[in-house]
């Protein structure tokens, strides 16, 4: 076929989904489009836009504009390595960002190929959906004047009269489900037109309208939902215990439309964390046991038990709670000089490497005389090496803390925020480091004192809602029915023909032709064909069975 | 634990010995390619011309049947092929033709295929069985299901990709494709055997779900199946290139090659089928990792370089089938779309898997 106009292209696409056939005569072009100029061209660019051929052109691009996505780091999922590439390439990340290449899925030329694409698709959708609910009540075309001209065809002679011959064919292939109509013609003969398959059309459809619900779905993901992060240390009544309100999370991300209502104030508390690793040092298992109490429960209530675990995430009021990390807690009571206890409790480490080395800094701003700080690392299974203390296995063998201690101002109350991690050393003096096993306690030079208690464990949840979640996932359902039906489901139509025959030796006997078509995968359908002639052909002469 | 090391070389052993049967079937299907006749070859697919048929009919009257080329697909839909009434003839009923035997517009469906050939689909068919034997000793060597890293992927895909061959093979009598669809299993695996290996090892927890046999099979089923549909485009477009050149009286250069192959037009179905069962396959497989994520790390889609690169890869395939259904698109413009799709996965595999970080970076390697 040559180069398509858009007229044209619709013209045969309405031509397809009515019924028409090219063994027909053509329905009369349309008129020529010789209307007001500003009119005429909206609507041709309405046309240009809804066609395959740009549909084809958009999803191509949409494939293209996803690649920068993927080949360059992106904000949205590794700050840091963004970060790294600026420091890279000085002068080049700068050109990129100005394009959003490291935030592609948020950028806005993004949003206007995949909108555009999403346009064209409701714009093509709603008269592929008038035509195709006509077609679903319009009657199977009639038989063409030369059914040896269709590509497969058959035809043999029978005693049964014409009409009852169609209405045999007709009783086996409504039997089979085909949508059949029969029509008298001239010289006392019937033909038959019979059609099967319309749920390729309709799966079609269904398919493209669920594209755009899963856009929905995304979309009310990214405006109504939640979702935020939170630190527990396990059997810290403090620490290990969380509540559903804002307040609570580290790190809260709201949708754009997000309201606080949303949030319904289940609590839940960390009892206890178990990681198990292989001998090689990767991960084996991860288990939190928590208890919950859902909001409608009131305080009162009573607490239920989970195992939560990565990929068992705990559903509850609507939102889903999801183990994110793990770490090490060093559990440490500070004295200060006055002898009188300063701090006591688990201050989370952050692990730094596959062995868990975690670093972070104890700050002890209630020490008197004066303030106490301390910064180090925690090596969970110690050894020596040249270079200093590490780790040589995640899991607790050798658990050494290493720390550096400081007094002076901790700067808390300049209003400069700072890293729970780490110290700010600027109002600080050095005093002493020291390497602790736990149970060990150090004397600080000049009064004051460190126990190294114990270990705890911690675990990152993340929690949120994504009211767009069952929505999606409907969507995706449909996509995939929508899909095998439209790939699957072969549209094709069958005419029997019955006459008299006209030559002398055969009086009283009539003349059967069928013809059938395919759309698609013509090789399976001359299979069919060829089992149904030869059922018609049983039913033509045993019209009662 | 002495068991466990046991499966795990009986697997790689096995896996050694799949490869060598799947290299000597490789060398029979080429032989028969260039040697054997080209009817028993390509006995269904071939059908470039209107060709009459034996269907049954009635028992007591005389029968006219007749079948035209299929060449009328198009963005249009129904259409008849200009020229094809002459096609009917008049034929006496005849045994109703079966699935695979046979079937209308065989161009010598009653020829014998070669020996060669035969003996080729043997060899593959025993090949087959001991790299599923590989397949199922590395399960155990592992306890648990045996495709958890790059390497057991590797395996997987060869495996299902042998196993739409073998399918394609037994229902539509596809041996020309032998040899093309064994190369690049043979050289898949012996990258997988060397590059990629790792010893049998439990998984870690990310991938620990039931959702691994549910995602990753499908996957794993997809990417084998696409394997084949490139392979079958790569041969349409030799083909279509030795075409054009032989209708324009042009030396075939390497196209020549292409000269046992089925007709252009015929490759141009085969690879649409395969493509259009394996993309729903991949639907469905991306579907089930954004549930699966949505388990593992609380957000089903969130554009991480894997995810990224499926839907790139989905949008390609998408594009490949709806350029089929667009009649300025069709033939080769399409194929390329189709190999494009296949480049696409290929990234989404390998390059992702090692080169960069994201969460899937699983590979062990
Ligand atoms: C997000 C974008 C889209 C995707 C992923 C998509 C995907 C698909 C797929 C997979 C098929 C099945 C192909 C086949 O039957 O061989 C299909 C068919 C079709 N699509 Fe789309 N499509 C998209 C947008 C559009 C748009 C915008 C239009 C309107 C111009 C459109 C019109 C059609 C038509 C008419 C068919 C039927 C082809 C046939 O069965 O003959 N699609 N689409």
């Amino acid at each position: 076929m040559t180069e398509l106009t858009t007229e044209r292209e619709l013209t045969t696409e309405r031509e397809r989904v009515a019924g028409g056939l090219s063994t027909q005569p053509s329905p009369p072009p349309p008129a020529p489009r010789r209307r007001r100029q500003p009119l005429a061209a909206a609507r041709n660019a309405w046309r240009q836009l809804t066609s395959m051929r740009t549909a084809l052109l958009l999803l191509f691009l949409l494939a293209l504009a996803a690649v920068p996505g993927a080949a360059l780091p992106q904000r949205g999922l590794n700050p840091v390595q963004v970060a790294d590439y600026f420091a890279a390439h000085p002068r080049l990340a700068p050109v990129l960002d100005r394009f959003s290449l490291f935030d592609v899925f948020a950028a806005p030329w993004f949003a206007a190929v995949y909108l555009l694409l999403f346009v064209s698709l409701v714009g093509c959708l709603g008269p592929r959906i008038r035509l195709h609910a006509r077609a679903l009540r319009a009657r199977p075309p009639a038989a063409p004047q030369h059914l040896e001209r269709l590509p497969h065809t058959a035809g043999w002679e029978t005693e049964a009269a014409p009409q009852a011959a169609v209405a045999a064919a007709r009783a086996l292939l409504r039997r089979r489900r085909w949508r059949t109509d029969v029509r008298a013609e001239a010289g006392g003969g019937a033909s038959l037109g019979a059609e099967k398959g319309y749920l390729r059309e309709t799966g079609n459809l269904l398919f493209h309208v669920a594209l755009v619900g899963l856009l929905v779905g995304v979309a009310m993901g990214g405006l109504f939902g939640y979702k935020g992060t939170r630190l527990l240390v396990a059997g810290d009544e403090a620490s290990g215990s969380f509540t559903n309100t804002v307040t609570q999370y580290d790190d809260f991300h709201p949708g754009r439309l997000f309201s606080g209502s949303r949030l319904a104030p289940f609590a839940f508390v960390l009892d206890r964390f178990t990681a198990s690793y292989q001998p090689s040092g990767e991960a084996r298992q991860f288990i939190a046991d928590v208890r919950y109490l859902p909001s409608a429960q009131g305080a009162g209530g009573r607490w239920r038990p989970y195992r939560l675990q990565v990929n068992h995430p705990l559903t509850v009021d609507g939102a889903s709670v999801y183990l994110i990390g793990h770490g090490y807690a060093v559990h440490v009571t500070v004295r200060g000089a006055d002898g009188r206890v300063a701090l006591d409790q688990p201050v989370p480490f952050l692990p730094k490497d596959q062995n868990f080395t975690s670093v972070g800094a104890i700050k002890v701003p209630d020490a008197r005389p004066a303030q106490l700080g301390f910064s180090g690392f925690l090596t969970p299974t110690t050894v020596a090496t040249p270079s200093g203390l590490a780790s040589a296995y995640p899991g607790l063998r050798v658990p050494r803390l290493t720390l550096l201690a400081y007094r002076g101002d901790l700067g808390l109350d300049s209003g400069r925020p700072q890293s729970v991690y780490q110290l700010s050393t600027g109002g600080l003096r050095r005093i002493q480091s020291k390497t602790l096993a736990p149970g060990q306690t150090w004397r600080l030079p000049g009064g004051g004192s460190l126990t190294f208690a114990g270990i705890d464990q911690w675990i990152t949840v993340q929690v949120g809602s994504d009211p767009g979640n069952t929505p999606a996932l409907a969507a995706s359902g449909a996509i995939l029915l929508g899909l095998v039906l439209s790939l699957r489901v072969r549209r094709r139509r069958l005419w029997v023909r019955a006459v008299p025959a006209s030559d002398g030796g055969t009086a009283g006997r009539t003349v059967v032709s069928v013809g059938g078509l395919a759309r698609t995968d013509t090789d399976a359908f001359a299979e069919e064909f060829a089992e149904l002639v030869a059922a018609l052909g049983r039913s033509a002469d045993n019209p009662h069975h | 634990m002495p068991a466990d090391a046991t499966f795990g070389s009986l697997s790689n052993h096995l896996l050694v010995a799949s490869m060598v049967a799947y290299s000597l079937a490789m060398l029979g299907f080429a032989a028969e390619f260039s040697f054997g006749r080209r009817s028993a070859l390509t006995r269904v697919l071939d059908r470039g011309d209107s060709v009459p048929v034996r269907v049954a009919g009635p028992a007591p009257a005389r029968v006219l049947v007749g079948s035209a080329g299929s060449e009328s697909r198009s963005g249009s839909g129904f259409e008849v092929p200009a020229g094809s009434s002459g096609a009917t003839s008049t034929l006496p009923a005849g045994p109703l033709p079966g699935r695979g035997a046979g079937r209308p517009g065989s161009e010598d469906a009653a020829g014998p295929p070669g020996r060669l050939g035969q003996a080729a689909l043997a060899l593959t068919v025993v090949g087959w069985a001991v790299h599923v034997g590989s397949v199922v000793a590395r399960g155990f060597a592992a306890h648990r299901v045996p495709w958890g890293n790059m390497y057991e992927f590797s395996s997987m895909v060869a495996l299902v990709a042998v196993t739409a061959f073998l399918v394609l093979a037994v229902r539509e009598r596809v041996r020309y494709l032998g040899a093309f669809v064994l190369l690049p299993v043979v050289l898949y695996l012996g990258l997988a055997g060397t590059v990629l290996y790792v010893p049998a090892a439990p998984l870690v927890p990310a991938l620990n779900s039931y959702w691994i046999k549910i995602h990753v099979v499908a996957a794993i089923t997809a990417t084998g199946t696409f394997m084949v549909s490139g392979v079958v485009i790569m041969l349409f477009l030799l083909r279509a290139r030795y075409e054009d050149r032989v209708a324009a009286g042009r030396p075939a250069g390497v196209a020549a090659l292409a000269h046992r192959l089925p007709s252009a037009a015929a490759l141009d179905r085969t690879s649409y089928r395969v493509t259009a069962f394996a993309f729903p396959v991949w639907t469905f497989a991306v579907i089930a990792g954004a549930i699966w994520a949505e388990a593992a790390w609380g957000r089903y889609w969130g554009w991480d370089p894997k995810e990224t690169w499926s839907f790139i890869t989905w949008v390609v395939y998408a594009g490949y089938l709806h350029a089929r259904t667009t009649a300025g698109w069709k033939g080769r413009r399409a194929a390329y779309l189709g190999l494009l799709g296949f480049a696409a996965l290929m990234v989404d595999y390998y390059w992702i898997n090692i080169g960069v970080s994201g969460l899937h970076s699983y590979s062990g390697v």
